[in-house]
């Protein structure tokens, strides 16, 4: 198949070694984004309940968190992550760091991700929160029902609903993110597309292979998630946000 | 904390954020006006035109940046026969990349516009033209200003990612000075807090804009 200069060889992408390659890359970037999402619907839930807390300094704890990580690059947090803070712990922790963790670039990766999403699915979570009427908390307060009961039976099966839309578009900008820590050498997709183009000069083949992927991936989380928000509809449910 | 190091290479990393500011104005520059483009698209009631424009919109916005970035390195040379420069190759990518999201604001601004209006702009004897310049866009432009300057931030931050293919912008420019003087708590430290305070400005000019936006209506 020939294309102006260029003879295409998609066998790449199969033969060995590099079939393997990709198939470990598309794992790595599985399991990635799916670790840092863990840690950034925890920290981002915890924190967007911060924010809406009474106190104002834990609120401005919450406020903080959300402004520094959503207004400096990723790539900047995830430099940081990797060649900072290693230096910022004792010695003897430093040692053991470089002695034991081999693949340190992998879990700086999912910390940086991790804390990087939790800032924006904290703005998710408290959008959602508000978008819950007043008059939901009055009528259950009216009915006799405690604070933590009216959470519990009113709030949350509602607010989980809501966010369910703005949560499943987090975890793909979470997903799509992964492919940065390719800059700090951990082998996900990108990155082993980039590699097999050192050996092979096919970069074009494989960068195609690896966007099929994320469109691939991003397109089944968004049909099984729209399934299972009709499965969890409930019937009249309208919130319009403000 | 030794803060010489900063003082020393200022002038030097600073020369990186002329760099970074000029990629994002062109980048936002080209992806606003490939943006409209796709919008009108988008919007289009020919399928010719409706249905490339949502597939391109798709395809992009479903994408990692980077991945585009090494996509159309590795792609430039097949079409043009020679390799694009870092710069070119640069600003290509990120508006290409930029104009599918520039494109869902701009859709989203013009169709918060109920059609009602619409439909008594027509029936009072104004063209389609006259309605767009008198009555929709006027509004639509006012209700896409936040979520346009939000992405502009969002912009600056992304030309960062110009560091993958050696382009000397702000944070390639920190990264070599902590390859030479390994101080990399203090130089990612700086280099958070530059992005951080030029983001934050555009983020609070979004925020008023959203506030005035509301007072009005």
């Amino acid at each position: 198949m020939g294309f102006l200069n260029y003879t295409f060889d998609w066998s790449v992408l199969w033969r060995h070694p590099y079939g393997t390659m990709l198939v470990k890359g598309i794992w790595t970037t599985i399991h990635l984004s799916l670790l840092a999402w863990v840690i950034a619907v925890i920290l981002g839930i915890a924190i967007g309940i911060c924010r809406v807390l009474p106190p104002h300094w834990v609120r401005f704890l919450g406020g903080t968190y959300v402004q520094v990580f959503r207004n400096t690059p990723f790539l900047v947090q995830l430099f940081f992550w990797y060649f900072a803070a290693p230096l910022m712990l004792p010695q003897t922790a430093q040692k053991w760091l470089y002695d034991n963790v081999p693949d340190y670039s992998y879990w700086a990766g999912v910390a940086a991700l991790g804390t990087y999403t939790a800032s924006r699915v904290a703005e998710q979570f408290r959008s959602g929160l508000s978008a819950i009427s007043l008059d939901h908390y009055h009528a259950a307060y009216s009915t006799g029902l405690t604070t933590l009961q009216t959470y519990r039976y009113v709030i949350a099966p509602y607010a989980f609903r809501i966010i369910i839309p703005p949560f499943t578009t987090e975890f793909l900008t979470c997903f799509k993110n992964s492919a940065l820590t390719m800059t700090i050498g951990v082998m996900e997709v990108t990155h082993t597309a980039y590699y097999i183009d050192s050996f092979t000069w096919h970069g074009l083949e494989t960068t195609t292979a690896a966007s099929v992927t994320y469109l691939l991936i991003s397109g089944c989380v968004v049909l099984l998630m729209s399934f299972v928000e009709k499965r969890l509809h409930i019937p009249g449910m309208i919130i319009r946000k403000s | 904390m030794d803060l010489s190091v900063i003082v020393n290479n200022l002038s030097f990393m600073f020369g990186g954020l002329v760099l970074t500011f000029q990629l994002a104005l062109i980048t936002m520059a080209g992806g606003l006006l490939l943006g409209v483009v796709l919008a009108m698209g988008r919007l289009s009631y020919r399928r010719w035109l409706y249905y490339p424009a949502t597939v391109y919109v798709h395809f992009f916005r479903g994408l990692p940046l980077i991945l585009v970035i090494f996509w159309l390195y590795f792609l430039s040379p097949v079409i043009t026969g020679r390799s694009l420069n870092e710069f070119s190759a640069a600003v290509v990518s990120f508006i290409v990349f930029e104009a599918a999201y520039f494109a869902e604001i701009i859709r989203a601004g013009i169709q918060s516009i109920p059609r009602g209006q619409i439909l008594a702009a027509r029936s009072s004897g104004l063209t389609a033209l006259d309605t767009a310049r008198y009555v929709t866009l006027p509004q639509a432009l006012r209700n896409m200003m936040p979520a346009l300057v939000t992405q502009a931030v969002v912009i600056f931050q992304d030309t960062s990612l110009a560091y993958v293919i050696g382009l000397r912008e702000f944070l390639r420019r920190v990264n070599l000075v902590d390859a030479r003087e390994a101080r990399s708590i203090e130089l990612y430290l700086f280099a958070g807090l530059v992005y951080f305070l030029i983001c934050s400005a555009g983020a609070l000019y979004s925020h008023r804009l959203e506030k005035r936006h509301q007072r009005t209506c």
